[in-house]
């Protein structure tokens, strides 16, 4: 009985090594291991982000000077955001920029890395050269295309600050250089994951190359279209060091009424220039339209972890 | 016969797409060829002669860059320091900080842990302009806005990602090894710095890559948060030289955008792997 006894105690003992061995101890060491991050993290992103909601409601000039609006004219700020010309314009601009980039980039990554997997000569080196202008910060990035478009728009008279289409095409091609590496390092691992023995049945079958490309490779590889879809749609909702170095939003249109629509200015282009520019008393309508394009970008964002986990959880 | 004829085919066929590529790679790297060429070039032909080489009366030998680094009232130098500085600091302090917490999470996986991640996973989604004005307000009040305190911004800005990372590894490690440290005597501190941390190498590489690649090509936040009297990074420092001045010399821009993308390309040469592989994995920030 006694012997009984002591050997369940143990067994007792034993199963609870895990809490009392490891997670126990660690719980008092909370200050070392979470205080640092979470202090910052509260100063950093958690404060920062709770006074700007906030703030939207707010009429202010500096943090300390915010007066609420009242329960009557609550979402002034908002509905100022949205009959502010210049917003809606940076908006349908960023929507048709964003469209026309996401089908670029994808396509000819896509094309790019479906080359590189079929063992052609060189592919590491094409690899590195493709993939290398995504190291290069936006703003330099800016400036060295601006460079290259008015050396080939000099010839023509002009200026990329001068034409919308100029200013939008070359965005396109700028972001084209950056990030077509970046996503056909995203093929390729999906490429290489197409499993080999239904690429040879489709090939036994007498599947045409393009057969065998759309009806096996293409839906085996749907994960990582999936995540280079949503990749360039918020970076394309939410570019920003580029637009700036490259047109910061020139031409200008001075419309009748006083007011100035810059045709290539992005939406967090215009929320900065809201923000930073002349009137100071705009800042609650500059803090809404932030809230407006936080809910736009955080909604794309969660259905891509929702993508990105499904197939984890698939695998 | 026919296998040998369509294999021919296939190897020519190989041989006109590595060739096309070849062509398309130049294509590629032109863009950076054109910084080098144009930095050698006196200002008043670099934007007439763009495309020309730098010899004869078009050379400027290295003026430019004697010229771009006492350019404006602000030696390029004191910027690339601070760059230096922020990136190194700022990635270090990320990395040991967040990994203990990472550890922390996702072993005690309590309820405030749980709060906490979601809260880590939230931010990697919220836009900076959302925070950008009360968080440069915030950063005013608490003197974060220096190089050496500035760091604290990074960590608190740029946990969520790390966290997300680290827990997720560290999910997929044993935690038999961690109890077996702990049976022979090893504190909760000295486990983690002398077992979890080895093994957590690969995800302080990729978490490291993306915090380094983020941090040295930011521009906002630095611009905000920092007392732009006295401080500058290069990418503020380049923004500045070409918004400020009615007439920029882009000769001299050139040799700075030069300057500042060699330590780039020398770094993504010597550690192509590491950074091909932690930006895939940092795939999931967007």
């Amino acid at each position: 009985m006694a012997i009984k006894k002591r050997l369940f105690r143990g067994r007792r003992k034993h199963s609870s090594l895990d809490s009392s061995l490891v997670k126990g101890p660690i719980r008092r060491w909370f200050p070392l291991f979470v205080g640092p991050t979470l202090l910052a993290f509260i100063l950093g992103f958690v404060w920062p982000f709770i006074q700007g909601m906030m703030l939207s409601f707010t009429k202010f000039r500096t943090t300390s000077d915010a007066k609420f609006l009242g329960f009557a004219h609550l979402f002034d700020n908002y509905i100022k955001a949205f009959s502010d010309p210049s917003f809606l314009h940076a908006f349908w601009y960023t929507a048709l920029f964003t469209v026309v980039s996401v089908l670029f980039i994808n396509v000819l990554a896509f094309a790019v890395a479906y080359v590189l997997t079929q063992n052609i000569k060189g592919n590491n080196l094409f690899r590195t050269v493709f993939f290398m202008p995504n190291l290069i910060g936006g703003i330099v990035l800016g400036y060295i295309w601006s460079m290259i478009f008015d050396g080939i728009l000099m010839s023509l008279n002009t200026s990329i600050m001068l034409e919308t289409r100029y200013g939008f095409w070359g965005l396109i091609i700028l972001m084209c250089w950056q990030q077509i590496g970046y996503m056909m390092i995203i093929y390729i691992a999906g490429l290489q994951a197409v499993p080999e023995d239904m690429l040879e049945a489709a090939k036994i079958d007498g599947a045409s190359k393009w057969q065998t490309l759309r009806k096996v490779t293409i839906p085996n590889v749907m994960p990582s279209i999936t995540i280079c879809f949503f990749l360039t749609l918020s970076n394309g909702f939410k570019l920003f060091d580029q637009n700036l170095a490259l047109t910061a939003g020139q031409p200008f249109v001075f419309k009748e009424d006083g007011s100035v629509v810059k045709t290539t200015e992005m939406l967090a282009l215009n929320i900065y220039n809201t923000f930073y520019g002349q009137n100071a008393d705009a800042r609650g309508t500059a803090q809404a339209k932030a809230v407006l394009f936080f809910l736009l970008v955080a909604a794309l964002g969660l259905i891509q972890l929702h993508n990105t986990r499904k197939r984890e959880v698939q695998q | 016969m026919a296998k040998q004829k369509t294999l021919k085919a296939e190897k020519r066929h190989k041989i006109i797409l590595t060739v096309v590529f070849a062509l398309i790679a130049l294509l590629w790297v032109y863009p950076v060829v054109l910084v080098v060429i144009n930095s050698f070039k006196l200002n008043t032909y670099v934007k007439t002669d763009t495309f020309a080489l730098p010899f004869g009366k078009l050379s400027a030998g290295i003026q430019n860059f004697v010229k771009g680094v006492t350019f404006g009232n602000y030696p390029f130098f004191k910027s690339a320091f601070y760059s230096v500085i922020i990136t190194v600091t700022s990635s270090a302090l990320i990395l040991i900080c967040t990994a203990m917490t990472g550890w922390y999470i996702a072993r005690v996986d309590s309820k405030f842990c749980r709060i906490m991640y979601l809260l880590c996973v939230f931010s990697m989604v919220v836009p900076f302009q959302m925070v950008m004005f009360t968080l440069s307000k915030t950063a005013d009040v608490l003197r974060l806005n220096t190089p050496w305190t500035i760091p604290v911004i990074y960590l608190g800005f740029g946990a969520g990602l790390a966290i997300f990372m680290f827990v997720g590894f560290v999910k997929s490690i044993p935690r038999e090894i961690e109890e077996a440290a702990a049976i022979d005597g090893c504190g909760p501190v000295r486990t983690f710095f002398s077992v979890v941390l080895p093994i957590l190498k690969p995800t302080l590489i990729s978490v490291g890559i993306l915090e380094i690649m983020w941090i040295w090509n930011d521009y906002l936040l630095p611009y905000l948060v920092l007392d732009r009297t006295k401080y500058m990074t290069i990418p503020i420092h380049i923004q500045y030289l070409k918004g400020s001045y009615g007439t920029v010399d882009l000769g001299a821009t050139m040799a700075l955008i030069l300057m500042s993308i060699i330590p780039v390309i020398v770094f993504y040469l010597t550690c192509q792997k590491h950074i091909i592989k932690g930006v895939a994995a940092g795939a999931v920030k967007g």
